[in-house]
């Protein structure tokens, strides 16, 4: 019998077919980079220093207790407005007695409880880390007329240097000892 | 012309497909590269919280998860809701944390880089800073203290 030759089906396109699906991945796919608010702990001492006598114009505590309601030198603040009272402590622009002396003699003192919530507390330290980074921002401008990203490694250290970033964490209070 | 005139009409040639292969392992490469092995099922409920300044982590290789919040449906039957660590995909306690970075440590050969491993903590917006501390403070102990905060972008949202 004769037997009919079976036509070979063109495979030219695949390679097509494999390109473009190729591409729609490569255009699709996003490497997913987690990202965070970096943090530089404070090395472990057995027995926590004696609070450092330290003149109380310069030190700007933020405490956050376990009803998440934030206390900013001693006044009750709502979280969007730490920035702003932040910025302005730290620079002193009209020389107020009770802002710190310097932007290099500023200090942050945060102090949160056991029973905070750790969403305010990343939301308090994401203010305060703005605050700074607003500021480096506007000396970076000031200085080099460039965006503080752009700059240098030593430019970025230099601005740095005139307004460190200073935030000091002490041991959590524990008022709150219901279970989590 | 003639001299040109084809000698089969009816057949045209078969076109190789002999580049398939190298096709479909260029794919497959692809993906085994980009494709990021999630080697950890996540047994914790986690919504991080959004922030503004955020900083990306570079250097897969030398970041260490630490995941806390509360054991999902699955597990809270046997470990309750109340919000647990979990390390490589099984629950700990603050003392385990010591061990965990060591064994973090000991995948990255060169010593050098110790220094540069990060802790990425991936916690749930509604646990109390009590256990967050007790974690810290492991990690303070053991003198291993870059420490990022997973958080989401919270992107330009109108004041």
């Amino acid at each position: 019998m004769a037997r009919r030759k079976v036509p070979e089906i063109n495979a030219g396109s695949m390679a097509d077919i494999a390109f473009l699906l190729l591409v729609f991945f490569l255009v699709t796919t996003t490497i997913q980079t987690d990202s965070g608010l970096s943090v530089l702990l404070p090395p472990y001492v057995e027995e926590p220093p004696p609070p450092e006598k330290k003149n109380i114009r310069n030190v700007f505590a933020v405490q956050i207790n376990a009803m998440d309601q934030i206390l900013v030198r001693d006044k009750p603040m709502k979280l969007e407005n730490i920035r702003e009272f932040a910025k302005e402590f730290i620079l002193n622009p009209t020389k107020r007695a009770d802002l710190s002396e310097s932007p290099k003699k500023a200090v942050i003192s945060l102090l949160n409880d056991n029973g905070t919530s750790y969403g305010t507390y990343v939301g308090v330290y994401n203010e305060l880390k703005a605050a700074y980074n607003e500021l480096w921002e506007d000396a970076a401008q000031a200085k080099y007329s460039r965006a503080y990203p752009d700059l240098t490694k030593e430019e970025r250290k230099d601005v740095r240097s005139n307004i460190p970033l200073v935030i000091s964490e002490a041991e959590p209070t524990s008022f709150d000892d219901a279970p989590q | 012309m003639a001299k040109f005139s084809k000698k089969n009409k009816k057949d045209a040639p078969a076109i190789t497909t002999a580049s398939l292969p190298d096709i479909v392992f260029m794919l497959l490469f692809f993906f085994m590269v980009v494709t990021k092995m999630r080697d950890s099922e996540l047994k914790v409920k986690i919504q991080v919280p959004t922030a503004t300044e955020l900083q990306k982590l570079e250097k897969k290789s030398l970041v260490s998860h630490i995941f806390i919040g509360s054991p999902t449906a699955k597990y809270a039957r046997i470990f309750g809701t109340a919000p647990r660590i979990q390390l490589n995909d099984q629950f700990a306690d603050p003392a385990d944390i010591p061990q965990f970075i060591n064994n973090e440590k000991d995948k990255v050969p060169n010593p050098k880089l110790h220094r540069a491993m990060t802790a990425a903590m991936r916690v749930d917006e509604g646990v109390k800073m009590g256990i967050v501390t007790d974690v810290k403070t492991e990690l303070r102990k053991i003198d291993f203290r870059k420490v990022s905060y997973l958080a989401a972008d919270r992107g330009e949202l109108p004041e």
